[in-house]
């Protein structure tokens, strides 16, 4: 191997500083959540103790903490799962160009690229105007899927432009149904693709704010009552719920890639050793 | 001879149907909660408010106070303020750290694992990130102790949090990720002969960035500037939070209204922070293909 050049290490050492500048705020309330009874938002450690973490589980002043991440937990597993099957199908459907394809597409970018907050607004005024009552699982539901479905879209897009046609032309050949190639062929082939988008569903879902601000209704979603808490908690009890959420979210982010390299490994080992032979 | 055109015009309708059926949910989807509700913010900004209720008309009220109160200007100038000067930094440090992945880093085990270290975060809640900097940023926090123990500054500086760089700071901390995502994408898709021909020909390291990755880039960097700026337009959290409502940008104009229950004047505010968006972002799409890139 070449020698590294200088320009190497001037961006190594940048890469570290973004990383730390990345991490550090996180790690450091990680850290502070660990205060003691007496402790405030900032250094120094008074003591270390569990006690605000323990004030989390105490009925609360301030809100409902755990139903609002019962909620929010249930909302990102039905985001996920509509995510996940809305997208599949519009990738499909999007591999032939037919007639209203490109409006939808320039939906999913306006989708993409419009302030939260219209959202928010525009689905809270229907809900208002014609009588119904807004409520995570519905309108809150839909305002979400408005900032999933174009990421999870996207993947699909990118995914079956890179998909080999040839594998279902195979199946074809060998007398599979529309259904049978989508099921047996396609599907397991862009598995591991979709575990990301589901990751996308779940994640942006539950640390979802803005298109829910107006549309979660009288029950808070975990982001909604963590803004609450913000304007008037003032210890480091929101710390700790920082703290637990963010590991919640890692534990969940884990979760996704260790499923990736386990169907990838199990792919390398359970795939066909067809054109090896002759090597 | 009518037989093949036929066939073909029945292929071609089954293929429009499958289409239609298989992006049927997509569109009831993006129908009733994108495009009925953009229709619904534009029909409410011609609408009358009272200060308890909103009652239908059609009156340019709304538009009139917006577009002839000298705060609008202030606050759209400050929201183009947020936006040019947060992509300028997410531009130019994404694209150094998706430099450093895609052309430094020598083992593809390594560039993806560095590659998900920078995007983890955006798995998080922005909120929480948002919180995580007050022990950094306060009057007594990290920064302002340790550069009084330097003896760099003798009292805690006050505009570190709660102002403008807090503010872009923040943004910056957000955002960064949306730009090292598609430099990095496109960056990986470079042929690497074509940098050998351009060293072999004896172009500087310099000049093969200038000369090559940049312009092979570009469709990158219009991804994340589109994603950067339309962003940090539309925000309202970040702002609020960070400047400690001492900040304003569109966003916060329309929560405020949304908060006085003004809803026809948040609309008409509304409306018109969409077509900037949009404009702008019709503009950034000349410049790229998205679909091509994907």
């Amino acid at each position: 191997m070449e020698a590294r050049p200088r320009s190497f290490y001037f961006l190594a050492a940048f890469f570290v500083l973004f990383l730390i500048f990345l991490y550090g705020p996180t790690i450091t309330i990680a850290i502070l959540s660990f205060q003691g009874p007496q402790g405030g938002l900032t250094f120094p450690m008074r003591g270390v103790s569990l006690h605000w973490f323990h004030e989390l589980f105490q009925q609360q002043a301030v809100g409902d903490i755990w139903g609002s991440f019962a909620r929010s937990f249930v909302l990102g597993l039905m985001v996920m799962v509509t995510t996940v099957v809305v997208s599949v199908m519009g990738g499909l459907a999007f591999r032939k160009r037919f007639p209203g394809s490109a409006v939808i597409f320039y939906l999913i970018i306006t989708s993409l690229v419009i302030p939260s907050i219209l959202i928010s607004l525009g689905v809270g005024l229907i809900f208002s105007q014609s009588g119904l009552t807004v409520h995570w699982s519905t309108s809150g539901f839909g305002s979400q899927l408005t900032w999933t479905l174009p990421f999870g879209l996207l993947i699909m897009f990118a995914v079956f432009n890179r998909f080999d046609k040839s594998y279902e032309e195979a199946a074809r050949d060998q007398g599979a149904s529309a259904w049978q190639t989508i099921w047996h062929v396609v599907l397991p082939i862009i598995a591991p693709m979709l575990i990301g988008v589901a990751l996308f569903g779940f994640t942006l879902s539950y640390d979802e704010f803005a298109r829910t601000l107006l549309t979660a209704g009288s029950y808070n979603t975990l982001p909604l009552e963590i803004f609450g808490m913000t304007t008037n908690v003032t210890t480091p009890v929101i710390f700790a719920l920082g703290t637990l959420t963010t590991g919640f979210s890692l534990i969940i982010i884990a979760v996704f890639l260790i499923t990736v390299l386990v169907l990838n490994r199990r792919r390398a080992r359970l795939g066909s050793d067809a054109g090896k032979g002759m090597v | 001879m009518p037989a093949p055109t036929t066939k073909r015009q029945s292929h071609g309708l089954s293929n429009a149907l499958s289409g239609w059926l298989m992006s049927l949910p997509l569109a009831l989807i993006l129908f009733f909660f994108l495009l009925l509700p953009i229709v619904t913010i534009v029909i409410v900004s011609f609408w009358g408010a009272t200060e308890y209720s909103i009652y239908p008309a059609f009156q340019f009220d709304n538009y009139e106070f917006l577009l002839t109160s000298p705060v609008t200007y202030q606050v759209f100038l400050n929201t183009i303020k947020y936006a040019v000067i947060a992509w300028a930094a997410t531009l130019l440090i994404g694209f150094t750290i998706a430099y450093f992945l895609a052309f430094h880093v020598r083992s593809l085990v390594w560039q993806i694992a560095l590659f998900l270290l920078c995007t983890i975060p955006f798995w998080t809640s922005n909120i929480i990130r948002m919180i995580s900097w007050i022990p950094f940023l306060g009057r007594n926090g990290i920064a302002n102790s340790t550069l009084i123990d330097l003896g760099i500054i003798d009292q805690p500086l006050e505009w570190l949090l709660y102002s403008d760089f807090a503010v872009i700071l923040a943004f910056v901390h957000l955002y960064t990720l949306f730009m090292v995502v598609p430099i990095f994408n496109t960056m990986m898709r470079i042929d690497k002969s074509l940098l050998e021909a351009a060293y072999d020909n004896g172009a500087t390291g310099f000049q093969t960035l200038t000369n090559v990755i940049i312009p092979l880039t570009k469709p990158g960097i219009m991804i994340g500037s589109i994603f950067v700026i339309t962003l940090v337009m539309g925000d309202f959290i970040t702002v609020r939070f960070m400047s400690g409502s001492q900040k304003a940008n569109v966003g916060r104009l329309i929560s405020n209204d949304i908060g006085l229950l003004q809803y026809p004047s948040a609309c008409a505010t509304a409306v018109i922070l969409l077509m900037t968006v949009l404009l702008v972002i019709a503009v950034m799409l000349h410049f790229v293909d998205i679909r091509k890139e994907l």
